[in-house]
């Protein structure tokens, strides 16, 4: 592997959102807060969400992690606003099989996200990248569990 | 020592790894292994692969003599007074856990307290989570100095009268801390309390003689001294283990058993329920043989070199952040470090393309993590095969991993 390989995995536009990443902070009228951790590395993610009408209508995130976990939960959360839920999943869905490299015949733009492509070639970082959207998963599963 | 002769009898490290020799710098995880080990292993299995203790054939009875020997080389090894002290385990983990299970819960009451440093490896920590939950005894910390030591006033003022067990790691397996256990030892006899010893990361790179450091228990895994996988042993002194009931219940440990009540077999093999890890305790015994001939007192001297010219070579990287104890003297061979702005994943990332195998992460030890402000290290780890060379390569790839970083974006 040399340099050049490298740089399939640390795209400039994933570098972009490492440095300056979009909706990082705190969002104080959250409808939907999920924690996540990846136990075997210690990174941690907050993903915390505003749903109105079935529509996320704004989407925040915190935490400490390696540069594809942070630059992941940015790309995610500019992805995911102003969508319904069950897009939101299916985009997730999408991602997951981007990431582990499956072929696949849906035609969903993952926008900034593909640019994370690479990451399939590193098996070692695919859990890194995939923190941010387990986390999003995780929390409308929990809100479902918590009304029933 | 002749490092390139001892490098030749490790297959694994001729190799190349994303198109460059492989540095192989995380044997703080797992150590290599030599030729020689792997040979008694496959040895075993083609030549003389039988049960121990129950045939009279003479395939069992060679495996039998194999296993108990391997047994006699762990006694002197580690210098204990009986092979009765010796119990073969899975690993470190399994040690522990049968300390804790057995020795902790039936020693431990209500108001007790157990203590350890916050710089346990989890399987020296939650074992005694474990037994303090179920026995409702208290958990204290000896607190750690700025550099990562340990202080033997502040040792001397959290083991209290009402201290049952004192469990502390001999060398810490993210700040290379030697911790000073003889003197431990004698602080936590005098309150009348025991010393629990995780030796993981010692009994690989340094002599061991549990007579002279005195702990009352001491752990350590084949794995992480060119033995394989799934082997272990748990010392212990005669006085404890006779009083202590097996945790594991079968085949193997037992001598009489009737409908309603058993009795157990002597010492050691009472600890020993079901099948034991024959072939790895023979890797064990080779493993033991290997080490023995190059020298424990040179394969300490080797890493010490190697991880002070490591210190220099990186503490000139400018960025990096270092942890643990600056004086060699209270070091072994494990390297812990930061860069600034990069995290430590990146950091092994960029490096695994360079060849170069590194830890990075939080090492099974969250609160020790806490306690540096982090979430994560990346830790290089030395043994006896390594060189300065590599290290060379290591600090090369660190620079490179920086500039990746923080010039191209």
């Amino acid at each position: 592997m040399s340099f050049n390989q490298l740089d399939t995995l640390y795209r400039q536009v994933i570098m972009d959102h490492y440095k300056k990443p979009r909706n990082k902070g705190v969002l104080e009228d959250s409808s939907i807060t999920v924690n996540m951790n990846n136990p075997t590395c210690g990174d941690r993610i907050r993903v915390m969400m505003k749903e109105e009408n079935g529509i996320i209508t704004d989407v925040k995130f915190d935490g400490e992690g390696c540069s594809i976990s942070m630059a992941s939960a940015s790309m995610m959360t500019q992805l995911i606003k102003g969508k319904d839920r069950e897009t939101a999943i299916k985009l997730a869905h999408r991602f997951y099989d981007m990431i582990q490299g499956n072929e696949t015949d849906e035609d969903l733009d993952l926008e900034d996200a593909e640019a994370l492509q690479g990451v399939s070639k590193f098996p070692a970082r695919i859990k890194c990248a995939t923190l941010a959207w387990k986390a999003l998963e995780k929390g409308f599963k929990d809100e479902l569990n918590h009304e029933e | 020592m002749d490092i390139s002769a001892i490098r030749k009898q490790f297959p694994i490290l001729h190799q190349q790894v994303n198109e460059h020799p492989l540095v192989y710098l995380d044997s703080a995880a797992t150590s290599q292994k030599p030729q020689s080990v792997i040979d008694a292993i496959a040895k075993y299995y083609s030549e003389y692969n039988a049960n121990v203790h129950r045939g009279v054939h003479t395939l069992g009875s060679k495996a039998t003599d194999a296993y108990e020997m391997v047994r006699e080389k762990v006694q002197r090894f580690i210098n204990a007074q009986s092979t009765e002290e010796i119990i073969f385990t899975r690993g470190t983990t399994t040690a522990i856990n049968l300390v804790a299970q057995s020795f902790g819960r039936s020693n431990v009451k209500k108001g007790d307290e157990i203590v350890l440093t916050q710089m346990e490896h989890h399987s020296n920590l939650i074992p005694w989570q474990q037994v303090a939950k179920s026995t409702g005894a208290s958990l204290k910390y000896i607190p750690l100095q700025s550099e990562g030591t340990l202080s033997l006033e502040d040792v001397a003022k959290t083991v209290t009268e009402r201290t049952k067990i004192v469990a502390i790691t001999h060398v810490s397996n993210v700040l290379g801390t030697i911790n000073p256990i003889k003197e431990i030892a004698r602080i936590v006899h005098e309150k009348g309390a025991v010393l629990v010893v995780d030796g993981a990361q010692s009994s690989p790179h340094m002599k061991i003689d549990v007579q002279d450091l005195d702990c009352d228990f001491f752990a350590f895994s084949g794995h992480k001294m060119c033995a394989p996988t799934g082997i272990g042993v748990l010392y212990g002194k005669k006085e404890w283990l006779e009083r202590m009931e097996p945790v594991e219940f079968g085949g193997e440990m037992i001598d009489f058993v009737g409908l309603y009540d058993s009795t157990w077999k002597e010492l050691p093999w009472k600890f020993e329920g079901g099948t034991p890890i024959i072939a790895g305790a023979i890797g064990l015994g080779s493993a033991i043989d290997f080490l023995e001939e190059i020298g424990m007192e040179a394969i300490e001297k080797h890493e010490r070199d190697l991880i002070e010219y490591a210190m220099e070579r990186l503490s000139n990287i400018e960025g990096i952040t270092i942890y643990g104890p600056n004086k060699q003297k209270q070091r072994s061979g494990v390297l812990s470090f930061n860069i600034d702005e990069v995290h430590p994943h990146d950091v092994a990332t960029v490096l695994d393309a360079e060849g170069i195998a590194v830890r990075a992460g939080h090492h099974c030890a969250q609160p020790l993590m806490k306690w540096l402000n982090v979430t994560a290290t990346a830790r290089a780890s030395v043994y006896l095969y390594n060189t300065k060379d590599e290290i060379d390569r290591l600090a090369e790839g660190l620079v490179k991993a920086k500039e990746f970083f923080t010039d191209v974006f």
